[in-house]
């Protein structure tokens, strides 16, 4: 029973703050609340017995993605610009679509007679090493390369434009060096 | 209750409407991310739920590893998008940008 209402408490702590990410009108606090979320589900991870990626999900997600959200977020900020009233018409479309898909996906989860059986849960950290080396090779050597392409890219995006004046470019470069 | 498969795709479901909400809803580009960030992790629970209590294996797992990186990859890269965006045109509402450039 004590499994169960750890259960419920991750749960809620990642359900309760995605209610305030989607609905809150400040961004600011849509993503402090976005850091709760992401803790819920590292909790889950770690309650289905995936040790690593738990990990992985705090380190990756709390200490790198949320970081540069709330980075952009007050790097972005431009005041009397949030409060702009929301038409109703823009909630309205949005608001039927997730409670259809929500609707389609919970019929389908009560009506789907799971074959599910848990097996005592293992570490895994040593598993998934031993396959990013062997079965999950190209995969891993993709995804370095998708890192490498995404970090190049976003540097080049939030470059300075210098091309239109010469010296001043010219000039940093002379201070840079 | 006995927590099992259902309860955990469940919550998933959940996490991934609201996160449609917020994609479909929100007019600050970082706001959209953030709804992008929480589909994605739904998708994540799914695959570790699945991984547990189906398949037995490490497979699910490895699958959610490579999911978060390419989660931490989207979001650089979208938020850069974003600072760009705001630099040249001074806003970061979706709506309100609708050309490539100044």
């Amino acid at each position: 029973m004590i499994t169960d209402l750890i259960f419920v408490a991750l749960a809620l702590l990642t359900v309760v703050p995605a209610v305030w990410v989607a609905f809150s009108p400040n961004i600011v606090h849509a993503g402090f609340a976005l850091l709760f979320t992401l803790l819920g589900a590292a909790g889950l991870y770690a309650f289905l017995g995936a040790d690593f990626i738990a990990v992985t999900q705090v380190m990756v997600y709390v200490g790198g993605v949320l970081v540069l959200v709330l980075f952009t977020v007050m790097m972005t900020r431009v005041p009397q610009q949030g409060r702009r009233r929301h038409g109703l018409d823009h909630y309205v479309p949005a608001a039927v679509l997730s409670l259809a898909v929500f609707g389609l996906l919970y019929k389908a989860i009560t009506s789907v007679q799971w074959n599910a059986r848990a097996v005592p849960a293992q570490p895994t950290t040593a598993e998934i090493g031993v396959n990013l080396m062997s079965n999950y090779i190209f995969p891993f050597e993709y995804v370095s390369l998708v890192l490498l392409a995404a970090m190049i890219g976003a540097a080049i995006l939030i470059r300075e434009h210098r091309n239109g004046d010469g010296p001043d470019g010219d000039r940093d470069e002379e201070v840079a060096s | 209750m006995n927590v099992g498969l259902p309860h955990f795709l469940t919550v998933s479901a959940a996490l991934f409407s609201l996160g449609l909400f917020a994609v479909m809803s929100r007019r600050n580009a970082v706001g959209i991310l953030m709804g992008v960030e929480l589909m994605l992790n739904a998708a994540n629970i799914n695959f570790v739920a699945f991984s547990r209590y189906v398949q037995h294996g490490i497979d699910g797992q490895l699958m959610a590893a490579f999911v978060i990186v390419l989660a931490a990859a989207e979001a650089a890269v979208a938020l850069a998008i974003v600072l760009a965006m705001f630099r040249n045109f001074g806003t970061v509402h979706a709506d309100a940008v609708q050309s490539l450039k100044r």
